[in-house]
């Protein structure tokens, strides 16, 4: 199985299993691009109502498709048909929630189970009928590349090239919507043609997916490699590389895993691989992840500490506190006994120096400061203004005893 | 005639009855606060805590698999407060994250798992097998009256009945604290009530009749029950009691009539195989909803 899995990660397992991987790659990417702009949107469980939403359509193209005297498998007409399907749903969802009292949500919930259950129905209606070749429909619910062809994989690859082609040529205004639709709409784009683009672009990446990731799952390769991006990124761009890049590792791994163990559905697969990019992500991104925040909280903690003790030492008060004292102890300005030192002595005049500079200066400029409160006095001010700082200081001090500051 | 029916389709029918308006009675809370969703996400990850229970026990006993699908619950709901507050990522979004992948998980896990001896498997738990619980101790209406045929009953008939009537219990019992923080949850706040408290305790409750309800009629119709008989209501009434009470009907409905349709609509053009009853009964509710909204167009009134 080990061996197999790596025969289909490195195109060896035959051409079927090369290009179906090839063409969830290439999905992949779609759907991380996509994704983006719909999660920025905050509209990402639409794409739920409208993956389950293309089942009876599925079902129906079927039908249709196997009374005209075929085997009912063509994959672009069933595509079609859930397309079809979807775009219904899609209307019902925005139907219910504008003409009605209905919240969004509810709407979602609505359209997803009363589509879903009627293609139950007409996939049951099926199987009593005994036409065409239904035997492969059950994959479009949870997805399957072991038995994907060579068209196949180009109907797959023409949506998903067309629709990342489409989005690149309507990223500005997709971006501005995104961020600010109000400022959209002020500077004179139409919020609502381009939202109808968004979720057109959903529904294509969505029929698209189906036969990789499946019906019940193809929402998360639209949710969760953009959440992933996000941890990584505070700019677009960048985001949207890096989501259209693990949803493409996720798509070409599950297909390879798909290659090497055929009777697992693919989509658990996908989705599984997507989330451990997630995850790994989320503990150990910089500067958003967990780890990478916790460590910043913990110096800024010990930055404090260590701030708080200086200054306790500059006015000989006793220090009680065990993180600052070890933290005083590990900079060597305090002995094990509690003495203080002469680097500590040293430094804590510093400390006392840089204070006073710092209440003067939020006394002057009270508005200026920029910056964390920990920032050294040239970040948190410009050169003008520590100038003035200092002219008040030697003021004060040339002006007063020693010590009175 | 009569007596076949009894065997055949008064079960299955009583349990998708049940299991509806079990669904449908927290559904009105869930549709007034917005946590329509909820519901959605409830009934995907129960089938992974189904699964880990079953791999743990061996069997598909319905007290493991209640308590596998309340962990599981219970882990979903940590996984998206966690990835919201520590990852900063709106609420929709984890809740699609997390649904998704303790759903896809579910699904390797039994691919995987040896689950020939039981009958547990995808597509059964997303349409279930209300056709299936059959009554083959009844001999006909007298069979009703028989604590030996009665001792026959499918369990997932009696579970069903009695999740019900623990529902409901529990609904008329909290009614007021309910009802006052679902539709003002500061106000519900100053009188001192547990607003968290009634909140998780609404979402436990409809975990525990989408557990019931799963194994018998499946995690598609659990999530029509939750949401479109209270959302037709919603739109036909102002009234609480009055729109839980039209929901309720609205529930036994449509879960009679998609029975009766899928069972017996076939007979109807000469045919003997039966379609989907779940399938049927949860694209008649979405029906019963368009026609609501067909009828109150326009009704769009504050909240």
């Amino acid at each position: 199985m080990i061996g197999a899995l790596g025969s289909a990660l490195m195109f060896q397992a035959g051409y079927n299993a090369a290009i179906a991987a090839l063409g969830s790659a290439l999905f992949g990417a779609a759907a991380g691009a996509v994704g983006t702009f719909l999660f920025l949107r905050k509209r990402s469980l639409v794409s739920d109502a409208l993956a389950h939403a293309t089942l009876p359509g599925i079902a129906l193209a079927f039908l249709v498709m196997a009374f005209l005297g075929g085997s009912g498998r063509w994959l672009p007409g069933l595509l079609a048909g859930a397309a079809l399907a979807a775009i219904t749903g899609l209307f019902a969802v925005s139907w219910l929630t504008h003409h009605t009292r209905l919240s969004e949500d509810a709407a979602i919930g609505a359209v997803l189970s009363a589509f879903f259950g009627l293609g139950v129905v007409v996939l049951s209606l099926i199987q009593t009928l005994s036409v065409g070749e239904p035997a492969g429909l059950d994959g479009f619910l949870l997805g399957s590349t072991a038995g994907m062809v060579r068209s196949d994989v180009v109907t797959i690859a023409a949506g998903a090239v067309v629709s990342l082609i489409v989005l690149f040529l309507a990223r500005r205004p997709l971006a501005l919507i995104a961020f600010d639709a109000g400022y959209g709409e002020a500077r004179g784009y139409r919020v609502r043609g381009y939202d109808i683009l968004l979720m057109g672009l959903v529904t294509a990446i969505t029929v698209t997916g189906l036969k990789i990731v499946g019906l019940v799952l193809v929402v998360a390769l639209l949710i969760i490699p953009p959440a992933m991006a996000r941890f990584w990124t505070d700019r677009l761009g960048v985001m949207l590389a890096v989501s259209a890049a693990g949803g493409a590792l996720s798509g070409y791994g599950g297909a390879a895993f798909s290659a090497a163990a055929p009777d697992l559905p693919t989509g658990p697969v996908i989705v599984l691989l997507a989330f451990v990019l997630f995850f790994v992500s989320m503990l150990a991104a910089p500067r958003r992840g967990i780890l990478a925040r916790a460590l910043k909280a913990r110096r800024f903690e010990l930055a404090v500490h260590r701030r708080q003790g200086l200054l306790a030492l500059s006015h000989d008060e006793p220090i009680y506190d065990r993180l600052t004292l070890k933290v005083l102890r590990r900079a060597g300005f305090v002995r094990g006994d509690g003495v203080v030192t002469a680097e500590g002595l040293v430094a804590a005049q510093a400390a006392r120096d840089d204070e006073i500079r710092r209440i003067t200066g939020e006394r002057l400029f009270p508005q200026a400061a920029s910056g964390s409160v920990l920032d050294p006095l040239d970040v948190r001010y410009t050169p003008d203004e520590i100038a003035a700082i200092e002219r008040a200081v030697s003021e004060r001090t040339l002006g007063q005893p020693e010590g009175a500051a | 005639m009569s007596a076949e029916f009894v065997q055949l389709s008064l079960t299955p029918i009583l349990t998708g009855l049940f299991a509806a308006m079990a669904c449908a009675l927290p559904g009105n809370f869930l549709v007034l606060r917005r946590q329509a969703l909820i519901g959605d996400a409830i009934s995907h990850v129960v089938l992974p805590g189904i699964v880990a229970a079953f791999l743990v026990t061996g069997t598909i006993a319905a007290v493991p698999m209640l308590i596998g699908a309340a962990l599981a619950a219970v882990l979903a709901a940590v996984m998206i407060e966690l990835i919201r507050r520590l990852g900063r990522i709106e609420p929709g979004a984890a809740m699609g994250v997390v649904f998704t992948t303790l759903f896809a998980a579910g699904v390797l896990v039994l691919e995987q798992a040896d689950t020939s001896r039981v009958h547990l498997d995808v597509e059964h738990a997303l349409y279930g097998s209300l056709e299936s619980l059959i009554w083959l101790d009844a001999e006909g209406w007298g069979s009703l009256a028989d604590p030996a045929a009665l001792a026959g009953l499918p369990p997932e008939l009696v579970r069903m009945a009695l999740a019900f009537a623990l529902i409901t219990l529990l609904t008329v019992l909290f009614w007021r604290p309910l009802a006052i923080s679902t539709f003002d949850e500061g106000f519900a706040a100053t009188l001192g009530l547990p607003v968290r408290a009634i909140g998780l305790g609404l979402t436990v409750l409809a975990a525990l009749a989408a557990v019931a309800a799963f194994d018998a009629v499946g995690s598609i119709l659990v999530i029509a029950m939750f949401i479109c008989p209270p959302a037709a209501a919603r739109l036909l009434t102002d009234n609480l009691a009055r729109q839980v009470a039209i929901s309720l009907m609205i529930a036994a409905l449509v879960s009679v009539a998609g029975y009766v349709l899928a069972g017996y609509g076939p007979l109807w053009f000469g045919r003997q195989d039966s379609l989907s009853a779940a399938g049927m009964i949860a694209a008649l509710s979405g029906l019963a909803l368009f026609a609501a909204a067909l009828f109150r167009r326009g009704g769009r009134r504050a909240g």
